[in-house]
């Protein structure tokens, strides 16, 4: 330290780390970057609660009778994965931690629309996550993170409305932060950022504000009735008092489909920031791109029924669900195919980031088609509710957007902290993540079609050995998530000090100093060329 | 050690099924080859090689979008399709299907058979008989899945739902609860029996005590004391049930019903949920409470029996024209038409339904 102090180059620069100290400089700050920082303590910590439930999935799955926990003890840990990891780290997690830090450097703003109104949804979030911990400490919930009806509002002796509190008031954090987003967007984008110079990953923002602004609302009116019923007993979901559990199902999914958008979006605008940084080329097919965000979010709000295959559903009702199914893979598709041909002659460098990046095509690539699987109607009666599901779902959220968030880390670290990581080290745990995944989750695509039904405590014998599997990956997984949490840490205070760009990246964020400095910019920037643009002169077309 | 990589296939349509799954996982593969390729060759070819390298940006091309737009989208069409024909004829037994009645509760399955055999978690049926399973359930959603048939239908309360399957593989196979439903959803499983029909018939003759369901119906019907109303060959209180299952039922406000399994089924449960024409509201009870989902079924099968007194407890067939394709079930001409055209085309194809 002593001797790091008389390099000129690590005297502290004010920035916004470093512009007020105290708690209360915390607390009450209504900068963007410290709320951005909030939320990225907050998450990563039910991160983590989220993940010791995952390991004591995983422990208890290692041999095939129930032996490690009762099985209302497991149904609870299941159910709390579940809606940790979902409602409390992955629908808030690009958006409001890159998001939040991003969004304004990367129009040329200041701040958010509303900087007050940003500080109250990380409160709301708090507000949320501390009645989802509460419900958790005064014994759990185990109605799975879906709250089917009529188990959770009539059958399930547990703590269903805390927990379901819980979301819903968490679901106002998310409504919050698109309304912001929108809006900021729209009105503070510095002059010359016009809608086609967007970075794409503001754009992906701007496509999951819609939909969390459009969406949540549904969820919470579904949950707000789910409590109604359980402490008044008025008939809406259970039909022994005159209610319609299918009903529930539909309300849910109208919401939770569309949420899925909101969890993968923000982090398909991730990879196109890592891959054209990382091959130091220009987007392929930027409006495409841009437009197949909005796409996703618009046919996302008209597939919901696909989780309802074998409900007793209308066959026709069916087919339309089926066929709108195969219209939203289209625009990921798109994406994954425009980011594969910005690679085309482009200058590939294998720094952390990207190789996240080009996990994260893999990965999202299995989970898009083997979602497919899911939404074709004969399929879908076979697979739905096996661990086909599960490994879907987590090849999409964890192998997607985990990955994706990764990525984020590796590469925004040191716009965010001013230091670098131990490069080595990244790399390191990139390939540790990749590895463990997959060795976690593809022998689950084996279990679901031999038909292990998911939320299962005890299983059948000759379902071990692929379970052994699963739970084997689940440790170099999670060894792949705690050795970045320590080299981040140690960065903090041993890392090399990162400059302003050490990417070489285009995007307004790298012209402004590491650390920002409170306003970001030191004046308005004037934006004269499109995005990515890594070579300014001469460019040819195709096609 | 065993490592099962393939589940056993116990019917035609489990068959089917895996041949689609062949297919997805084929064109998956391949899509999967082709793009994790193409980046490892780019990533390999184009990697940076000088810190000073500035390549050429390629814009876009309007003709590669629409190509790779258009070529995904035909080829998940064909996923649609021949996931929607599966599905399609999946939905809608044959005629000749046999029944089984099956009560879902935390966490059993309760299994009924018109002959009046009762066996838990465990279902015997004979290969190369169509069976049509009439799903119930007294509390929560179950799902009743059997791996080896590649068939799951959900078991919703205050509903009533059908699934259907033609064994063609004697074996003993795996069922299970598939739908979360409380502590011992995991415990909630079975075991299907597909049997010759010889044994099957063996079975059958050592089960049954206390009669036929219809008979076990009947006595149902006289304990809740319906026969003070209901009488059955004159005109009572309340409407005759001689000739009713199958029938269509003119309410007052002029509409009408088809008198099947969910309607005999509410007008236990909810009398005033449809008044026949020429009937009073509130003349009738509600049951609600009184009256298990069994026994619900087992007065479902008797009712029935009536409509049919030659045959009692034998299966339904043809009472109406919709009837002809899902007895009991009223299908939308539309329906009836597509379910027939796919049944005929299935069979020119030389498949198996």
């Amino acid at each position: 330290m002593s001797t790091a102090l008389q390099d000129p180059q690590t005297i502290e620069t004010p920035n916004y780390l470093n512009a007020e100290y105290g708690w209360k400089s915390w607390l009450f700050t209504t900068d963007h970057k410290r709320i951005a920082v909030l939320y990225l303590i907050s998450i990563s910590v039910m991160f983590a609660l989220g993940g010791v439930f995952a390991m004591l999935i995983r422990l208890e799955l290692l041999t095939p009778p129930g032996d490690l926990f009762t099985s209302d003890t497991y149904n609870k840990i299941f159910t709390m994965h579940g809606i940790v990891m979902i409602f409390f780290f992955l629908i808030p997690s690009i958006p409001a931690t890159f998001g939040n830090f991003l969004v304004p450097m990367m129009i040329g703003a200041k701040d958010l629309a509303f900087p007050r109104i940003n500080l109250l949804s990380w409160y709301i979030y708090i507000a949320g996550a501390l009645f989802a911990l509460a419900a958790i400490v005064m014994g759990g919930v185990d109605t799975g993170w879906t709250f089917y009806t009529p188990f959770s509002t009539t059958y399930s002796n547990t703590f269903v409305i805390t927990a379901a509190v819980g979301v819903f008031v968490a679901g106002f954090s998310s409504i919050l932060t698109g309304l912001n987003f929108i809006v900021t967007i729209h009105k503070m984008r510095a002059p010359g950022m016009t809608w086609g110079r967007l970075p794409l990953f503001v754009w992906a923002n701007y496509a999951t504000a819609l939909i969390q602004v459009l969406g949540t609302p549904v969820v919470a009116i579904t949950l707000a009735l789910v409590g109604l019923e359980r402490a008044f007993h008025i008939g809406i979901f259970d039909p022994a008092i005159g209610g319609d559990p299918i009903l529930f199902q539909h309300m849910f999914w109208f919401y939770s489909h569309p949420a899925v958008y909101i969890m993968i979006l923000p982090g398909m605008g991730v990879i196109s920031e890592l891959v054209t940084c990382f091959s130091r080329k220009g987007i392929f097919g930027y409006s495409f791109i841009a437009g197949s965000s909005l796409g996703i979010a618009i046919i996302g709000f008209l597939v919901w029924g696909h989780h309802m295959f074998v409900t007793g559903m209308s066959m026709y009702a069916g087919l339309y669900f089926s066929l709108l199914t195969m219209f939203v893979a289209v625009p990921s598709a798109i994406k994954v195919f425009n980011w594969t041909a910005t690679m085309f002659r482009g200058s590939i460098s294998y720094d952390t980031p990207m190789l996240y990046a080009f996990g994260f095509i893999g990965l999202f690539t299995i989970g898009g088609l083997t979602g497919l699987f899911l939404g074709t109607l004969g399929m879908d009666v076979h697979l739905t509710d096996t661990y086909f599901v599960v490994a879907h779902f987590h090849y999409v959220m964890v192998g997607g957007m985990v990955v994706a968030y990764l990525g984020a880390m590796h590469f925004w670290w040191p716009k965010i902290t001013g230091r670098m990581y131990p490069e080595g080290w990244g790399k390191f745990s990139a390939l540790l993540v990749f590895v463990g995944f997959n060795l976690t989750f593809f022998p689950q695509f084996i279990l679901g079609y031999l038909g292990q039904p998911r939320r299962y405590h005890a299983y059948a014998p000759e379902f071990q050995v692929l379970n052994v599997m699963s739970s084997a990956g689940a440790s170099v997984l999670g060894l792949g998530f705690l050795i970045p949490l320590i080299y981040f840490l140690w960065s903090l205070k041993y890392g090399k000090k990162a400059g302003n760009n050490p990417w070489g990246a285009k995007g307004l964020e790298w012209t402004t100093q590491s650390p920002p400095t409170t306003f970001n910019f030191d004046e308005t920037p004037i934006v004269t060329e499109e995005a990515y643009a890594y070579a300014k002169h001469e460019e040819t077309h195709v096609g | 050690m065993q490592l099962p990589l393939w589940p056993e296939a116990a019917s035609a349509v489990a068959t089917d099924v895996d041949h689609l799954y062949i297919y997805l996982s084929v064109v998956s593969i391949v899509m999967s080859v082709l793009i994790f390729g193409t980046i490892f060759v780019f990533a390999i070819k184009y990697r940076r090689r000088s810190p000073d390298e500035i390549p050429q940006p390629i814009h876009g091309s309007l003709r590669l979008e629409i190509t790779w737009s258009v070529i995904p989208f035909l080829i998940m069409l064909t996923f649609f399709w021949w996931g929607a024909k599966i599905y399609f004829l999946n939905a809608v037994p044959p005629p000749n299907a046999m029944d089984v009645y099956v009560v879902a509760k935390q966490w059993m399955w309760k299994l009924q058979y018109p002959g009046g055999q009762r066996e838990i978690n465990e279902l015997h049926v004979p290969v190369g008989q169509p069976v049509r399973l009439t799903l119930a359930s007294e509390d929560v959603i179950h799902s009743f899945f059997i791996p080896a048939l590649r068939i799951k239908h959900d078991v919703v309360p205050g509903h009533y739902d059908t699934m259907w399957f033609t064994a063609n593989k004697p074996g003993h196979y795996h069922l299970f609860c598939a739908e979360y439903c409380g502590t011992e959803h995991s415990g909630m499983i079975g075991w299907v029996d597909i049997m010759t029909p010889a044994d099957y018939a063996n079975w059958l003759a050592g089960g049954a005590s206390g009669g036929t369901m219809s008979q076990q119906g009947e006595r149902v019907f006289e304990q809740l004391g319906c026969a003070t109303c209901h009488l059955l060959d004159r005109q009572g209180t309340s409407p005759s049930l001689r000739g009713l299952y199958g029938s269509r039922v003119q309410l007052t406000g002029g509409q009408t019903v088809l008198a099947d399994d969910a309607y005999i089924r509410e007008s236990i449960l909810n009398p005033n949920a449809k008044i026949v024409a020429g009937y009073r509201a509130n003349s009738m009870p509600s049951y609600q409470g009184q009256i298990s989902e069994e026994g619900i079924l087992q007065l479902i099968v008797y009712i029935k029996s009536l409509a049919t007194p030659n045959a009692p407890g034998a299966p339904t067939a043809a009472l109406t024209p919709g009837a002809a394709l899902i007895p009991g079930v009223a299908l939308h001409p539309a329906v009836a038409q597509t379910v027939s055209a796919l049944r005929r085309v299935n069979q020119r194809d030389g498949g198996t339904q």
